[in-house]
């Protein structure tokens, strides 16, 4: 073990893929918040590659409990150190996109409305992973997965994902953004915000799956990169209402330069792409618009 | 000590707020919500530090999974579908062998719907790894539950203290409920050894493989069935304190009894009355209340019960099998000749009175071991 990695609060030699973004997210969680941190993590990817016992690659407090309940959790360990007078520790809750837009939203959106002092993240890699690839309400439009497969009578995922950040936001908690591991110093700026808040704040960060979206892992952050620079993901924060575009993609690049290198997108036909760009830049202009109104001073 | 007139939910609740839980986190269901209420009455006037009013029964259980993993005394109560709901937490919870303390306010489960009392619901989770008590009256209920926190403290497994809805929960009586400063003297502050902190980081809740699975549920299951000697032990405390003691079960008038009657919960009054006035008639009958249904005294209930003539009542079933009491029963009485025989039902809040308990030793004298329904009472059909 080289010195350098010795600083890392989370240990190198995890069990996830080679070139695994959500991975490499979880090591600058850790190194960006720091020490007095206590981790809850749902199940998923990141809890199995880190947790085998007797084994366990974190070097910070951490509780995993179930698929569907780490907010709930989180709210607990929350009201714990509160009643032991605890005002320093963040309580970090990490869950990937299945817990957090599906089977674990029900509990996400209580810990918005009770805003108990829980700093969220979501890796977001658009599919459940652990499991084999499945689609969940974050796999994008037109992507294949072992539940939204391509056959002759339909073609992949036909509903575009939630946005989530703008349903965290809805519920007027202090921050809601998003994030993606191709942007560390966005990313890093995130999480020292979402540290230094109290009550509920939500982050959730694109990391592209290199198992489930079909590509080599040493392309994981250039595709991460693609993603945001195609308009298919957007670096924002939402607070008290007002968003902030924090990369502007004003020049349009086609979403096939993202979409192409992902074997869950090989089935796409011209007239698919088409209605990709156009959601695209619908999106982009619906978040443009809001941030427009939010920030006048920033118009150019 | 202080007497107060009161019904059971308000009682349990003050009872636990003299424990000074440190996380409290509640979902309204009938019959346990004014449970819930009087908590968050009691967090609303800063006699308790926390009160999470969540979103479901899940997010009941799952915060106080949190709240213990990180070293906090942790409260809640439920009922029914609720604590049907929390299902799955209930094992992770005694899986990570986090001393949760939880109220059952016992009722029938849907379908049909129904609000009323048995005790299907509690006895659907008896193999998720948690101390199961079962009280027959407020006063159990308000000792045991002060009793719990302790018990779930030092052996690092979880309580359900169960208590029959609107029977216990909603009828008042007259209750000695310790105040704080005396329940102190029995109950210590709880520092576990082991919790979530930042100076000392440790992972809980880790993925195991073949190779460890299989310890960990050992370990669970020998734990549990080693409770028996604390649930004993802390009972005794209890009883040299506030002249109240406690064990596994409670025997009546059983050492001379030829025919007893054996069940749980709040039922068990019924019988103990029965068995007075039965034994005016110079009738050799007996009961026994078992207070820990889990762990099961197996070899306990054996040594008392050998030889005499058993009635199991209970308000409960195992769906296409025989109740789970009655099984547990003839399992304890297994190679002594002991006749034994299962009466089921009280369910939905049918009542179960003196009557039909009296019909039931009649029964039992036939020494004939018998498998049947309770009788239905007159004024009970509508």
């Amino acid at each position: 073990m080289s010195k350098q990695s010795d600083l890392h609060l989370l240990a190198p030699g995890h069990a996830g893929c080679p070139g695994c973004a959500p991975s490499n997210l979880l090591l600058q969680i850790c190194n960006t918040l720091g020490k007095d941190i206590i981790v809850v993590n749902a199940t998923g990817c990141m809890e199995i590659t880190t947790t085998q016992f007797p084994q366990s690659a974190w070097r910070v407090p951490y509780i995993h409990s179930l698929f569907e309940n780490a907010p709930a959790v989180a709210s607990g360990v929350s009201a714990a150190l509160k009643a032991k007078g605890n005002n320093h520790t963040t309580v970090v809750c990490i869950g990937g996109d299945g817990s957090t837009y599906d089977i674990g939203f029900g509990a996400l959106s209580g810990l918005f409305e009770r805003n108990d002092d829980v700093l969220f993240i979501c890796y977001d890699n658009e599919n459940y992973a652990n499991t084999g690839v499945q689609k969940s309400s974050a796999t994008p439009f037109g992507a294949a997965t072992t539940t939204s497969q391509v056959g002759s009578k339909h073609h992949g995922k036909e509903r575009a994902r939630k946005p989530i950040v703008e349903i965290a936001a809805a519920h007027n908690i202090p921050f809601a953004a998003s994030a993606s591991v191709a942007f560390q110093a966005d990313l890093k700026a995130k999480l020292k915000k979402g540290q230094a808040m109290k009550g509920a704040r939500f982050i959730t960060v694109h990391a592209p799956c290199c198992l489930g979206a079909g590509f080599d892992g040493s392309l994981s952050i250039k595709l991460a990169r693609l993603a945001v620079q195609t308009r298919l993901w957007f670096l924002f924060e939402i607070e008290g209402g007002k968003l902030k575009l924090n990369f502007n993609p004003k020049v349009e690049k086609p979403v096939q330069e993202y979409l192409n290198g992902q074997k869950r997108f090989a089935h796409l036909l011209p007239p698919l792409f088409e209605e990709i760009q156009a959601q695209a830049n619908a999106n982009y202009a619906r978040l443009l618009d809001w941030h427009e109104r939010s920030v006048p001073a920033q118009k150019e | 000590m202080v007497v107060k007139t009161l019904n059971g939910a308000k009682a349990v609740a003050e009872a636990v707020k003299n424990c000074q839980p440190d996380v409290v986190a509640c979902y309204p269901i009938t019959p346990s919500t004014h449970i819930a209420e009087e908590m968050n009455h009691y967090y609303a006037n800063g006699d308790t530090k926390t009160f999470i009013a969540v979103e479901s029964e899940f997010s009941a259980i799952s915060a106080l999974i949190g709240g213990a993993a990180t070293g906090a005394r942790t409260f809640t109560a439920t009922s029914s579908q609720g604590l049907l709901l929390m299902h799955e937490a209930l094992f992770n919870a005694a899986g990570m062998r986090l001393p949760i303390v939880m109220v059952v306010a016992n009722r029938a489960v849907s379908a049909p719907l129904s609000i009323w009392n048995d005790e299907q619901d509690s006895m659907s989770q008896r193999d998720t790894g948690w101390i199961q008590l079962y009280c027959k009256n407020n006063q159990e209920a308000v000792d045991s539950v002060i009793q719990a926190f302790e018990i779930a403290e030092t052996t690092l497994l979880p309580v359900m203290v169960c208590i029959d809805g609107h029977y216990l929960t909603h009828a008042v009586g007259q209750v000695n409920i310790p105040p704080q400063s005396e329940v102190q003297d029995v109950l210590p502050p709880f520092k576990p050894k082991i919790f979530l902190d930042p100076e000392n980081p440790l992972s809980l809740g880790v993925y195991t493989n073949p190779s460890h699975y299989q310890e960990f549920r050992e370990d669970l299951h020998n734990d549990l069935l080693q409770s028996k000697e604390k649930i004993i032990e802390i009972g005794k405390k209890f009883g040299k304190r506030f002249l109240r003691t406690y064990g596994l079960f409670e025997e009546y008038k059983l050492k001379d009894a030829e025919f007893v009657l054996v069940g749980l919960g709040s039922v068990m009054d019924n019988v103990k009355a029965t068995v007075n006035e039965l034994r005016n008639e110079n009738q050799k009958v007996g009961a026994l209340h078992l207070r820990c249904f889990r762990p099961f005294p197996s070899e306990e209930l054996k040594k008392i019960l050998s030889g005499k003539t058993i009635g199991v009542i209970e308000r409960d079933l195992s769906l296409g099998a025989q109740p789970p009491l009655y099984t547990e029963i003839v399992e304890a009485l297994q190679g002594t000749n002991t006749i034994v025989s299962s009466f089921f039902g009280g369910l939905g809040g049918r009542n179960l009175d003196r009557t039909a308990i009296k019909v039931l030793f009649q029964k039992i004298k036939s020494k004939k071991p018998l498998k049947e329904w309770i009788a239905q009472q007159k004024g009970d059909q509508k």
